[in-house]
């Protein structure tokens, strides 16, 4: 670890913080456009959108949302052992961070799959017979867990980034701001979720 | 930076923290199975909102943050409150 020539370059955490947050806010705007939708479309057609909800397997979604919040608290524990100058533990706690979240990944995939085979997906014949609330329930589901799905991924590949950058020592306890604000978006993907969850997998 | 000494979060506080998420979760799955009808969705989402609050504040640092990000955090979720109050004004009043 080279920390000498570390402080030569601009470093500027609360700046990168406020940036990384400002960013977050597009990012719930971006998905609280779609929790709009559903709103509206929830109240014009909630015969439709209780009977889609209870179509989605509740136990699948619970399961996830455990797999999502374990995961929440590892990555925020990896920035407690950086800070603490641990690293093995930090990259052990951003590895079990990954694993959760391909977990969740591969549950996400049985969860489509099963939908898939029954020739459920946005467009097919047998979507465009079902009632319009339940059309849009499903156009709803696909695109609001399609992406936040996209956001597991991305944050899977800046935990990646992360590992490396602690490895290579240009991730440290005095410049952890890498690893802090992609922290940040992992809690952000967890945050949606949570909303995600009661919405799409509970409220029947 | 070197204005004030970093906070430093205990591995403890997460882990309570995700016990108290965990029991949450639990509540709003047992509640939605009992069929409260209209209330459910309430209940539900009251239960969302507490979780998103212990994100926001513990794991996200919030609570260690100074008052500008706060109340940015604040408004934006006002905004959002705001935006879908507005929205359906306008939709029931159709």
């Amino acid at each position: 670890m080279n920390t000498s020539t570390a402080h030569t370059d601009h470093y500027d955490p609360e700046s990168s913080k406020i940036g990384m947050w400002l960013f977050l806010f597009t990012e719930m705007f971006l998905f609280g456009g779609l929790f709009l939708v559903y709103a509206v479309f929830r109240n014009k057609y909630s015969a439709d959108f209780h009977h889609g909800a209870h179509e989605l397997n509740a136990f699948i979604g619970t399961f996830n949302t455990v797999v999502l919040l374990i995961s929440s608290m590892t990555v925020a524990m990896s920035i407690t052992a950086i800070q603490k100058k641990n690293r093995k533990l930090a990259v052990n706690m951003i590895i079990i961070t990954i694993v959760l979240a391909l977990v969740f990944m591969l549950n996400k995939y049985f969860e489509w799959s099963y939908k898939f085979e029954y020739k459920l997906y946005p467009g097919s014949p047998v979507m465009m017979n079902l009632p319009q609330g339940e059309i849009l329930f499903y156009g709803l589901y696909f695109m609001m867990t399609g992406l936040h799905a996209l956001h597991v991924l991305i944050g899977i590949v800046l935990l990646v980034v992360n590992i490396f950058k602690i490895r290579s020592g240009k991730v440290h306890h005095e410049r952890f701001s890498l690893l802090e604000n992609s922290g940040l978006y992992w809690h952000l993907v967890d945050l949606i979720w949570i909303f995600l969850f009661p919405l799409l997998y509970l409220v029947t | 930076m070197d204005k004030k000494e970093k906070h430093i979060t205990s591995y403890s506080l997460f882990a309570k923290v995700l016990v108290a998420l965990l029991i949450l979760t639990t509540i709003s799955v047992l509640i939605t199975e009992i069929h409260f009808g209209a209330l459910s969705v309430a209940v539900a989402l009251s239960v969302a909102c507490v979780k998103v609050a212990l994100v926001l504040v513990y794991f996200m640092h919030l609570k260690w943050e100074n008052s500008f990000l706060r109340i940015m955090v604040a408004g934006v979720f006002l905004l959002f409150a705001l935006v879908l109050v507005f929205t359906f004004i306008d939709y029931l009043l159709r």
